[in-house]
């Protein structure tokens, strides 16, 4: 029992739901087996008997063997005989009433008998038996027939004569023979109704009943189940099976194995399970899935138990399958759509962290961008604030410091404006311009610049092929900036030899696309020189940000280590390349490559280009817009040679004047066409610093020089250009000397004032502005809306406007429109279409379209980029943030003054 | 009181008035335009932004009461008040009229009046701290000493 119950156990663990579909002990009992009920209910079930087959002679065989088989039999004998008994039991009752009915007769009879030998007379005997006793009820019948016999005996002789005797005897012998002859038919009839009761409940037929009834049962239960059953001798061959495969026939079943049945995936994975099943002695479940000819894909669950015969030896299996195929299918459907889940849950959690990271290195970089500008402020305020103690009396050790403090200044400065550059481009937010511009100007002018503050023995030189178109349309600012980048970069770390810039077209590019192949020439710029070099191992880092060659380098020639990381990223952006090759102690050049749209040279007065202004539409000079070839030797006894002619150039004798030896090592004296000599003459004069301060008296040094051709205003721009192009590099130079500037005051007085006129309608606004005007050395005209600005430019010809973006009556952006019509078309018809008064002055010279783009700076109190975007389209030039400093005042009028 | 300590109070009071944000940056670019040729040029800015400041608040008081509210009139008036006050370094009065004008754009009639206080607020608190340094500094000047310059490194 203990054992049992252990197996029990051990199964129940094995296997979940191995335990048995019944109670245990139900089917001991011999007649609740097969308990069917009223078997009247089968007969209306019709039973298909098709799907078993069995071997019919193994079968009883096998019943006989097996404890199963046994066990059922014993039962169905024990029934028999519990029903054979009970028919017995009938039967014995009855013949004890009839031998007790038997012997009450004979009792009567031999009374009667004696009766007769005493009494002649004997009343009629009432019967006290059972009256519904057939047989008894016959015999008193016949009983009475005697008596009325033996009556008519009586009176025929004579009482008590022989005769009489005789005849009395006689009559007794019939009636005894009578009475044996009735009883021996008595005992006839019960050995006779003995024999049909005995033939009646023969077990053989209680037997084939029962066995019926069950199999009937069976297959009501089991004939639409998707179940076969089986047993299997011990060498796994079918000895029987129930609900087999449909198409297969007794001879392919019966006596073999399913390998030899079934042919695909499963069978033998089905016949291991249950040899395994077989050896072990246990039985399992397990589920198989087959993949045969014979029915395709099914999966079965299959239940496999030993089968032992009395001897307890194994003689084979018997086997149940369930077809769970669209449950496993389900099942693994539902697997499947988990799994799914999980993985989709996974992902989900992988982007949000991925979005997460995103955002955070977005905000990480808009912070970096916010504090950049945020600390942009105070920190061009502390600059300025150390410039303007510059321009105070100053001992020379306190210079020497104020300079260092500039520089240091400066650096950071740099540095903050390359990190907002970087995050603009990087955020996308960073917007080409197309305009129209000069290489050939661009290059010489960077050339120019870079010389500007050159200290080293350098040759630098510009080198441009005849193919270059003379005008072509691109991002001319951001063009600038790589290249006055690479240049710097390039003479940091060059100490002798030179530093150039070649030009030259090249075809198409591998890498361009569609767009580019149609509109663009691509021109490939080299900016090479003979410096320290690259090592090969530092290339692929040098494009990284805040990444030098090597640290060394860093401790040695300083830099943001940013320059080189946004030129390239610029590059990209305008869908070019930038690659470099390097041999140490040889040079480095720094190659890029970039598309440019070709412009159409006819529509000059459209060119919007800084660049163009340099033109000088007064002193036409027609090589300079193509002269292939410059070169700036600083320190050296000619300071500038041109490649080109320097024809129309009235200033010759001031030439001279540049061998003159200058403590300075100035480019901006290289311009070969109007003022060097004059800027030059100045700082001989002045016999001092080269400044920024002093570039701004170069055009009424012009003057003062007497071509007194009217007003200077392209060598204004010539210059403004160039300073501003110095001021992009460096800062060092942007040091005036506070006497210069007095004397540069006195000297200059009002008619070389450079005229400037505020639009701005707060007063307050106004009076710091004046104040801050006057500061730095300029008076300035007010107007105070838009209205009064278009007016005021239409009177008289201003050098800059700064320009209040919201005011009442016309705000700036459209007053800035209506000024840029003007300058297109020559005439003030939209502004008079735009309902402007305009008020015609006694010299009314508006017919003459101007011949200069007016510089116009927006100040705005929203320094956000779409603000500033709104003054660009305009037509405004730049803009200042308000509240207006003295240091912003200054650098923009640095930029458009000088 | 000593001249010296009058000068200390006077730089104490004018940090006072940075620190508390009630002036920016801005104000000490007002005090650098002051020289010898301009001896007064701050307070005469101070004074000018005092009278442009009290019109334009009492146009705004008018405008906002009104039975429909005309935000074309009251943005304009605030954008000025914003101007200037950013001129001077009112920095407290420029945030408020910042939060105003959103106000404005909104057409928010409550949010406008509460600016309006919150402004007016911060216009009286200006107003009565600069008057207080202009006095301290007349005060100094009264004494015969020098106003002290301004820290640039606050």
């Amino acid at each position: 029992m203990v054992c049992e119950m252990e197996t029990d156990q051990i199964e129940e663990m094995d296997v979940e739901g191995l335990s048995s579909m019944w109670p245990e002990d139900v089917g001991t009992q011999a007649d609740n087996q097969f308990n069917v009920g009223d078997s009247d209910t089968l007969k209306e079930v019709d039973i298909a008997e098709k799907h078993t087959m069995a071997d019919l002679t193994r079968l009883p065989e096998l019943m006989n063997t097996t404890d199963q088989g046994s066990s059922q039999l014993t039962n169905l004998v024990r029934q028999w005989e519990y029903m054979q008994d009970h028919a017995v039991r009938l039967l014995r009752e009855e013949l004890k009433i009839l031998t007790r009915q038997r012997e009450e007769a004979e009792a009567k009879e031999l009374k009667i008998i004696e009766e007769h030998n005493f009494e002649s007379q004997e009343p009629e005997n009432v019967p006290v038996l059972d009256e519904t006793s057939h047989l008894f009820r016959r015999f008193r019948q016949k009983k009475r027939d005697e008596l009325v016999d033996r009556e008519r005996v009586v009176i025929d002789e004579e009482f008590d004569t022989v005769a009489y005797w005789k005849q009395k005897a006689l009559s007794l012998e019939k009636m005894l023979e009578a009475s044996t002859e009735r009883e021996r038919r008595l005992i006839e009839k019960l050995n006779e109704s003995l024999k049909t009761m005995e033939s009646h409940s023969a077990p053989v037929e209680e037997l084939t009943q029962n066995l019926k009834r069950a199999e009937g049962f069976l297959h009501f239960i089991l004939q639409n189940a998707p179940i076969v059953m089986g047993h299997q001798d011990k060498d796994l061959r079918y000895l029987f099976i129930y609900n087999k495969f449909p198409s297969l026939r007794e001879q392919d079943i019966l006596g073999k194995t399913d390998v030899e049945i079934f042919h695909g995936g499963g069978v033998k994975e089905s016949e291991d399970f249950k040899r395994e099943v077989l050896e072990k002695g246990k039985a399992s479940k397990r589920e198989i899935t087959f993949e045969t000819e014979l029915f395709g894909s099914k999966t079965f669950l299959i239940y496999v138990e030993p089968v032992y015969n009395k001897a307890k030896e194994k003689i084979g299996i018997n086997y149940m399958g369930m077809e769970v195929t669209d449950q496993v299918r389900k099942r693994e459907k539902m697997a499947k759509l988990r799994e799914d889940n999980a993985v989709r849950k996974a992902m989900e959690s992988e982007l949000t962290k991925t979005i997460h990271i995103t955002e955070e290195t977005m905000r990480a970089k808009q912070m970096l961008a916010t504090m950049s500008h945020e600390i942009r402020s105070p920190l061009s305020g502390v600059v300025g604030m150390a410039e303007i103690l510059s321009t105070t009396k100053l001992d020379k050790e306190q210079r020497q410091l104020l300079n260092v403090m500039i520089s240091s200044g400066d650096l950071v400065l740099q540095l903050i404006n390359d990190i907002l550059d970087l995050s603009k481009v990087e955020s996308g937010v960073m917007k080409l311009e197309a305009t129209k511009f000069r290489p050939r100007e661009v290059v010489k002018h960077v050339l120019q610049t870079a010389a500007a503050s050159l200290k080293k023995d350098l040759t630098l030189e510009g080198n441009i092929a005849d193919e270059v178109p003379i005008l072509v349309v691109g991002d001319v600012l951001r063009i600038r900036q790589i290249l006055t980048n690479l240049i710097s970069n390039a003479i940091k770390f060059t100490h002798r030899g030179k530093v150039g810039i070649k030009l030259q077209v090249i075809s198409q590019p591998s890498f361009a696309n569609e767009e580019q192949k149609e509109t663009s020439v691509w021109i490939c710029c080299d900016v090479y020189d003979t410096g320290i070099g690259i090592p090969e191992n530092a290339l692929p880092c040098l494009f990284k940000k805040y990444m030098q060659a090597s640290a060394d380098h860093a401790r040695k020639y300083g830099g943001t280590g940013l320059g080189l990381a946004i030129c390239k990223q610029l590059v990209e952006l305008m869908g070019g390349q930038l690659t470099v090759t390097s041999q140490v102690n040889a040079g480095s050049t720094f190659t890029f490559i970039l598309p440019y749209k070709v412009a159409t040279s006819d529509d000059h007065s459209d060119d919007q280009d800084e660049f163009s202004d340099m033109v000088d539409h007064h002193q036409p000079e027609p090589d300079d817009t193509t002269e292939g070839y410059f070169q700036f030797k600083p320190l050296l006894g000619s300071i500038y040679s041109n490649g080109g002619s320097v024809t129309g150039n009235n200033f010759l004798p001031h030439k001279a004047m540049l061998t003159t030896p200058l403590k300075l090592t100035n480019g901006f004296v290289s311009d070969p066409s109007s003022n060097t000599g004059q800027s030059e003459t100045v700082q001989v004069e002045n016999g001092g610093y080269m400044d920024e301060s002093r570039q701004n008296c170069c055009p009424e040094s012009a003057h003062q020089y007497g071509n007194g051709n009217g007003r200077c205003s392209s060598k204004e721009s010539e210059s403004c250009s160039s300073s501003q192009a110095s001021s992009e590099m460096e800062s060092e130079l942007t040091v005036s000397s506070p006497r210069e500037e007095e004397k540069t005051e006195t000297e200059v007085k009002e008619t070389s004032q450079p005229k400037i006129l505020l639009v701005e309608d707060n007063k307050i606004n106004i009076m710091v502005a004046k104040s801050m005007m006057k500061q730095l050395g300029y008076t300035m005209d007010i107007a105070n809306n838009g209205v009064e600005a278009i007016n005021a430019v239409k009177d008289s010809s201003y050098d800059l406007v700064l320009m209040d973006v919201c005011m009442p009556v016309m705000d700036g952006l459209k007053a800035t429109r209506l000024i840029r019509s003007y300058e297109e078309s020559g005439n003030w018809e939209a502004a008079i279409e735009a309902g402007v008064d305009i008020k015609t002055s006694e010299n009314d010279q508006a017919c003459v379209p101007p011949t200069n783009r007016l510089p116009i700076v927006a100040m705005t109190a929203n320094t956000l980029a779409e603000s500033s975007e709104e003054c660009y389209a305009n037509g405004m030039d730049s803009f200042i943030s308000k509240p207006v400093t003295l240091q912003k005042l200054k650098q923009c009028l640095q930029q458009y003054l000088q | 009181m000593e001249l010296v300590q009058m000068q200390k109070s006077l730089q104490d009071y004018t940090k006072s008035l940075f620190l508390d944000g009630v002036l920016d940056s801005q104000f000490l670019q007002l005090q650098q335009l002051q020289d010898e040729s301009n001896p007064d040029f701050v307070s005469q800015v101070v004074t000018l932004f005092f009278q442009d400041s009290d019109r334009i608040l009492n146009d705004l008081s008018l405008s906002l009461d009104q039975q429909v509210v005309d935000f074309k009139k009251v943005d304009p008036h605030v954008h000025q008040l914003k101007g200037s006050s950013s001129s001077i370094g009112a920095q407290r009065v420029k945030n408020a009229c910042v939060v105003f004008r959103s106000f404005c754009e909104q057409q928010n009639v409550e949010g406008c009046h509460r600016c309006l206080q919150q402004v007016k607020q911060e216009y009286y608190l200006v107003k009565n701290r600069l008057e207080t340094l202009f006095k301290l500094e007349q005060q100094i000047v009264a004494s015969g000493g020098m106003i002290p310059a301004m820290e640039l490194g606050f």
